[in-house]
């Protein structure tokens, strides 16, 4: 079952529609609910290997729906620690719960101070409006 | 500037029913109402509807209009009796594919052709332009609505008796007449319902009543891929011709049509490429463009919910062309491995 639209107050979050999830000094990174509902159901995800260094504003993966492709934007730089492989095996986990068991890739932040420039919910929410 | 979008007779239906619409050929379609895969799986399973009211009918009249479809037309017209139906080409000098069609012969002097939404404008001028005295050629794409129920529940949700492909009889459904086509686009049994426009909504309405699930052009693609259906504009074009994409079995090569000698000629001398469907064994997703490693390209990629990975089309060196064979899809720069496999990749079981 998809998930109805929800945006964490706990989450801070990008423009290209991602979240972060900030534990110390590691990240747990996601896609929205409004970026899964614009994709419709997944059928794959393309990560990144654990070990790689991903950076800030750039694509770090790829996930695909039937009809689409969509680059997943880092929100933050850092080194891959994690890879979600419950996603890798069943991409439609993301449209189930994109904030938990649909989390992509937990990273070592490169640059805590990067935390500073994401977005709070509020601010995320009027660039959904906008959208 | 925005370019206004055509809208079909059951516009109001999709939104009312939450599709998400988007642009095709010119027309604001469903492309999903709950969701593609579970739509898929519902004409797999069971039955599913489709607008297909965008796509272009014409009606050829006439004592020659025979004679005129025989000299446009790929396929046999002879082989057909008035009731039946046949898959056929419009062809180009070349022997290049203007559009697939399916024609049906309404009498011995009366066809309808049902063209793909997108050519409804070139095959009309075509047409048209070799039109000769005591043939007439109408376009009547507005005067009609089109619903596709597909899946082996299909007739039954209808209450329509089996009837042999290729098909067609006049008919109706809870008192709304309709031309009643054995035909479709999925690899499921099944039909098309040609209705007056302005009874489109209350077929609509009584094909649901029955229980047919909604589904959009997302499915639609799908499926058809699933069973290696080709679509005009990706798979055949009019740069392609039916030899290369496997379809000399609907091109009469006995009889003189737009491009049958070139097609003769190609035919001698063997196609360097051919049109394959292929399964990857990787996790991956084809999609149209990507190179095949040999020299090939992807014509129509998916993800097959069928199959849960990725499938395609795409045209491959004769010598890569056998079942089996091995391919490697460019996937954005990472090489993944495809295997060949025998058309159609899903046939529904007997």
């Amino acid at each position: 079952m998809a998930a109805s639209e929800s945006y964490p107050d706990d989450l801070k979050y990008h423009k290209e529609h991602d979240w972060a999830r900030i534990e110390g000094d590691e990240a747990v990174l996601g896609i929205t609910w409004f970026a899964q509902d614009a994709l419709g159901e997944l059928v794959h995800y393309e990560p990144p290997n654990e070990g790689d260094t991903i950076s800030r504003d750039a694509a770090y993966g790829e996930v695909e729906s039937v009809k689409a492709v969509s680059d997943v934007v880092a929100p933050l730089s850092g080194e891959v620690l994690e890879v979600n492989a419950k996603v890798v095996d069943e991409p439609e986990t993301v449209n189930e719960d994109p904030y938990g068991d649909g989390w992509l890739i937990r990273i070592r932040m490169g640059d805590p101070a990067e935390v500073d420039a994401l977005l709070d919910v509020a601010a995320y929410k009027q660039v959904v409006a906008e959208s | 500037m925005a370019q206004t979008l055509l809208r079909t007779p059951l516009h109001d239906r999709h939104v009312a029913l939450g599709a998400r619409m988007v642009p095709f050929a010119g027309w604001e379609m469903p492309v999903q109402y709950a969701g593609v895969i579970q739509e898929h799986k519902a004409v797999r399973a069971d039955a599913g509807v489709f607008d297909v009211s965008h796509m272009g009918e014409f009606e050829v009249e006439g004592p020659r209009a025979t004679e005129l479809l025989q000299a446009t037309l790929s396929n046999d017209l002879e082989k057909i009796q008035p009731g039946e139906a046949q898959y056929t080409l419009l062809t180009n000098d070349r022997g290049g594919i203007i559009d697939d069609l399916i024609a049906y012969r309404l009498d011995e002097f009366r066809y309808l052709l049902i063209v793909n939404a997108a050519n409804r404008e070139v095959d009309f001028a075509w047409l048209k332009e070799r039109e000769i005295p005591g043939s007439d050629v109408r376009d009547v794409s507005d005067v009609y609505g089109l619903l596709a129920v597909q899946g082996p529940r299909a007739l039954e949700r209808l209450g329509l008796p089996e009837a042999r492909q290729f098909t067609f009889a006049e008919g109706e459904l809870d008192g709304i007449e309709c031309m009643v086509n054995r035909t479709g686009y999925t690899g499921e049994a099944g039909c098309e319902l040609l209705v007056m426009a302005e009874d489109a909504r209350a077929l609509w309405d009584s094909v649901l009543e029955r229980g047919a699930v909604p589904c959009g052009l997302g499915a639609r693609d799908t499926l058809r891929l699933e069973a290696s259906l080709p679509l005009h504009g990706n798979d055949i074009t009019q740069d392609t011709d039916a030899i290369s994409a496997g379809l000399g079995w609907c091109c009469d090569l006995d009889k003189e049509f737009s491009g049958a000698q070139e097609l003769r000629e190609l035919k001698a001398r063997g196609p360097e490429r051919k049109l394959i469907s292929f399964v990857m064994e990787e996790k991956a997703i084809p999609r149209q463009g990507m190179p095949v490693g040999g020299g090939g390209e992807v014509t129509s990629g998916t993800h097959s919910p069928t199959l849960d990975r990725g499938i395609g089309m795409g045209y491959v060196p004769v010598a890569s062309a056998a079942p089996d064979t091995e391919l490697a899809i460019d996937v954005r720069g990472k090489s993944r491995r495809a295997r060949v496999v025998k058309r159609p990749i899903y046939k529904r079981e007997e």
